[in-house]
């Protein structure tokens, strides 16, 4: 006789062990779904949230189904604001959640934000509510200024983690890090290199000395280079670290300090910084170069010899970030002795120029994409490019996931044959069956996007620009592509047919931005008032856009959502939805 | 979904009807096949999904998504199009784009037809958008025929705004590996993210009364003038939709926008004032147009009647971000 197993009667205590172990938002999410019991138990112990749109839900409704989150993860503004495309106003403000979070979340530890509106008094709240507060992370934030730091620093009694990534703060005032009490010991990691202003450096020394567990320091460019040396040689556990401004004058007694401190440095494995760098002062990291793993460079304006000298040093290279001013013959370099890269980006040293100021071409990444089998993630500025060159790097590395072409030129076409690029694109679709981000550059048919909407079942993420035909290419990607969930397009001719054919799609994904194209606003209106759980943005700064509904709308914004409108909408932006025209401002 | 298929059910007998005439609309969009077979792959789309066609083709496990998507595409077209005979305005552009492309749709090879739609396109692209990316090359190959002077689009290309203009922040300090003393040692004072000389063209502007800050691109102007102009501009809209707001009631807005003169002279309501790559606030118009530029980070204006018990303290504390 067979005993019936039943795995819902196991004791919930033993599930929620069981669940401890999956950490993937994806596969919890799909145990949430398997029954109610289930789901209740699942929500009571996830610790950890991640919503890629801040307004795709509220706060409120975050915090009630999960009520014991520890770290949270929230992104804000459309990728497009990276290239002042939004306009300032538009949203992203995170003090609803910080507010919210205050009081549903009181044992929060770690709050990460990408292209949020961070302000000093959100903050404040942070320190003064959140009292087992460790990790802040601020990428490409903005809003906040010193005087919010300073509120962090002073209050957190056990922050471990203060990250500014590519943040915008104001006011240049260098005394917050004197905040941080004598008590606080706790620092693992600290990135302040975007700030602009002066930091004290003594504070920062003090600091320095009492964290005994400090593995990340990125050090802003107003740290002298000649101090650089004594503060290594307080913290030579180091594994990350980032420079100052990497200039001085030429005297043999800095040089030597610092080469010295650098190799007391035996953890480090990753550099960044390099601001204003004078190459005679680069072998002082000769020595830590045969450990390192990732390299920015992508400050450093320096030439190819001297950057292929460096670089040739690093064989257990994963992550390079650097200026086209490595060239082709750097990449080859390059090629030959990183043999574990995975991920690599060239940086435009001159991208407003009309000539090309470097030999970087086309060659140098084929040249990488032969020499490198791990390599995985590209993002790639030059000035020309091959259908030929992208079947090669296709056909070499089918393991791709990140793919970013930028040729500078829009719709440069293939300088061999002045053909479109579709060809060579496609060959990466088709290849690189697990593409999951993809930009599009160059002179681009609907063709592209007919093998893009064929092959590239995997992708999550397309950027477009300058691309496309017709509506037919918009409407390839949306219904061919299984895996959207963000697509970016900007100056392509493509309007409503498309979107409103495939208008469930964009349910299906987390969000979708057009901006120059040729969408009508009554597609809009349209598309809002049919599908209630999208907002449909419409962003125009010049005015209302149905007072001229004969032009298209400048800038389109659609995201899926539970929760309607969104209440902050500046005035420039319009929710096209049921009652728009009751619009509250 | 489930309002829509709802609403979907009773529309879909009209809305077969009608995809037979939206049919065509569809069919030139294709790049040129032989029209039969063009009807015929149409045809499948509408049933249950076939197999055979590797471009349309939809796979057995995604049919109910299909249906459902397909269910949409309908009703979309459907009220698309009733809308349509309502109100010829708003889809004047549409109809001259499929009308004009009907005839092209025929039995010629793929490139040809392709240009042809796309030239067809880009001209009814271009009455309804005119400000759209210059003239396109089409698949065309003789075409090494781009734009001469390409004009600086916003948001191309795709670098944050502190990567621009790394070149210049060394100057031509590319030095030889060995040259001695080209960099003194200096402690920089600059943000990365809004690097003086013009690293990054776009400085922030806020104005009083309004709590919502721009961003102007400097590089669009060449004299103060311009800039006085731009700031009037921009913010008068602005300052008016403030008062208008704080005044509670629904005023014609035409009337009550006020210009913003005076900014550079102390003459107005308003003066514009900015503050440079040390941190010291100045009136703007003092030096030469260039040296401001290379050292602004920001610009504000401010009521006339404070610019004189300008503190930086105050300042500090006045304009955050909230």
């Amino acid at each position: 006789m067979l005993k019936k197993m039943s795995y819902s009667s196991l004791p919930e205590d033993v599930l929620e062990h069981v669940f401890s172990f999956v950490q993937s938002d994806k596969d919890r999410n799909v145990i949430s779904l398997v029954c109610k019991s289930w789901y209740e138990i699942e929500r009571w112990c996830r610790r950890r949230i991640f919503v890629g749109n801040c307004y795709a839900v509220s706060p409120r409704m975050a915090i009630r189904r999960f009520p014991e989150v520890r770290s949270v993860e929230l992104k804000g503004k459309p990728h497009f604001a990276d290239f002042n495309l939004v306009p300032e106003g538009w949203g992203g403000y995170v003090y609803p959640w910080i507010r919210a979070m205050a009081g549903g979340y009181p044992w929060l530890e770690e709050l990460k934000l990408k292209r949020m509106v961070v302000t000093d008094e959100s903050l404040e709240l942070i320190a003064k509510s959140l009292k087992n507060f460790k990790v802040l992370v601020l990428s490409s934030c903005e809003g906040f200024s010193t005087h919010g730091l300073a509120a962090i620093a002073a209050d957190c009694k056990n922050l471990k983690e203060l990250d500014l990534w590519e943040s915008d703060v104001e006011d240049p005032s260098g005394n917050w890090l004197s905040k941080f009490p004598d008590t606080c010991t706790s620092l693992v990691s600290l990135n302040i290199a975007c700030l602009g202003s002066e930091v004290s450096f003594s504070a920062l020394e003090r600091l320095v000395v009492r964290c005994p567990n400090l593995r990340t320091l990125r050090l802003n460019r107003a740290v002298p280079l000649e101090k650089l040396a004594h503060l290594l040689r307080q913290a030579p556990q180091l594994v990350e670290l980032g420079t100052g401004t990497y200039s001085a004058d030429l005297r043999p007694d800095i040089f030597s300090n610092l080469a010295g401190a650098f190799s007391g440095c035996k953890e480090l494995k990753s550099l960044s910084g390099f601001w204003d760098v004078v190459p005679a002062y680069l072998p002082a990291v000769y020595s830590v170069c045969s450990g390192l793993t990732t390299l920015n460079l992508s400050y450093a304006t320096i030439q190819s010899p001297d950057l292929i000298k460096l670089v040739s040093q690093c064989p257990k290279l994963q992550c390079l970030w650097v200026l086209d001013y490595i060239e082709d013959s750097g990449l080859e370099a390059l090629a030959a002795t990183c043999k574990d890269l995975r991920e690599l980006r060239v940086f435009p040293s001159e991208p407003f120029g009309d000539e090309p100021n470097v030999s970087l071409t086309e060659q140098g990444l084929v040249l990488v994409s032969e020499g490198c089998p791990k390599l995985e993630s590209v993002l790639y500025f030059c000035r020309r490019m091959s259908n030929d060159a992208l079947v090669t790097i296709a056909k070499n590395r089918p393991s791709m996931i990140r793919f970013r072409l930028c040729i500078i030129d829009p719709q440069t076409p293939d300088y061999l044959t002045l053909e479109p690029l579709d060809v060579g694109f496609g060959a990466i679709v088709q290849h690189c069956k697990d593409l999951r981000r993809l930009s599009l550059s160059g002179l681009l048919t609907d063709r592209v996007f007919e093998y893009i909407g064929t092959y590239a079942k995997k992708l999550e993420m397309l950027s477009v620009a300058f691309a496309g035909e017709s509506d037919l290419g918009l409407h390839h990607v949306l219904s061919g592509c299984d895996s959207l969930r963000k697509l970016e397009i900007m100056d392509c001719p493509f309007g409503d047919k498309a979107l409103l054919a495939n208008a469930a799609k964009l349910e299906t994904m987390r969000s979708l931005w057009m901006s120059s194209c040729s969408v009508s606003f009554e597609a809009c209106k349209l598309l809002g008032q049919k599908m209630p759980r999208l907002n449909v943005e419409v962003i125009d700064e010049s005015g209302p856009p149905d007072s001229r509904p004969e032009l298209p709308v400048k800038k389109l914004y659609i995201y899926r959502t539970v929760t309607g409108r969104r209440i902050d909408m500046p005035g420039f932006v319009w929710n096209v939805g049921e009652d728009s025209a009751l619009r509250l401002s | 979904m489930e309002g829509c298929s709802k609403t979907g059910e009773q529309a879909c007998p009209q809305l077969l009807d009608l995809m037979a005439k939206e049919r065509r609309k569809w069919l030139v969009m294709r790049d040129g096949e032989a029209s039969s077979s063009e009807e015929k792959k149409l045809e499948l789309r509408l049933g249950p999904p076939g197999g055979e066609d590797k471009r349309w083709s939809l796979k057995d496990s995604t049919n109910r998504e299909r249906d459902d998507h397909h269910h949409q595409y309908l009703l979309s077209l459907g009220y698309f199009s009733s809308t349509n005979n309502s109100n010829n305005n708003g889809f004047s552009f549409l109809h001259h784009h499929s009308s004009r492309s009907l005839p092209v749709m025929a039995k010629e090879s793929s490139q040809p037809c392709c240009t042809k739609v796309a030239d067809l396109q880009s001209a009814a692209e271009k009455k309804a958008f005119p400000s759209s990316a210059p003239a396109k090359n089409t698949a065309v190959p003789n075409s090494s025929q781009k734009r001469t002077a390409p004009a600086p689009v916003v948001g191309w290309p795709p670098i944050r705004s502190f990567r621009k203009n790394l070149a210049g922040a060394s100057a031509s300090k590319l030095p030889a590996s060995e040259s001695p003393n080209d960099v003194p040692s200096k402690t920089v004072d600059e943000k990365p993210a809004h690097e003086p000389g013009r690293k990054n063209p776009f400085v922030k502007i806020n104005m009083d009364g309004v709590p919502i800050g721009r961003k102007v691109d400097l590089n669009a102007y060449d004299s103060y003038e311009k800039l006085s102009a731009a700031v009037d501009e921009l913010f008068r809209g602005l300052l008016a939709a403030q008062r208008d707001s704080s005044a509670g009631g629904l005023v014609n807005k035409q009337e009550e926008e006020k210009a913003i003169t005076g900014v550079l002279d102390g003459s107005g309501e308003y003066t514009l004032v900015y503050e440079d790559n040390e941190g010291d606030r100045m009136l703007v118009g003092d030096v030469p147009w260039h040296m401001f530029v290379s050292t602004v980070t920001r610009l504000r204006v401010l009521k006339s009647s404070e610019v004189s018990a300008l503190s930086r303290e105050k300042c500090r504390t006045r304009y955050w971000l909230d």
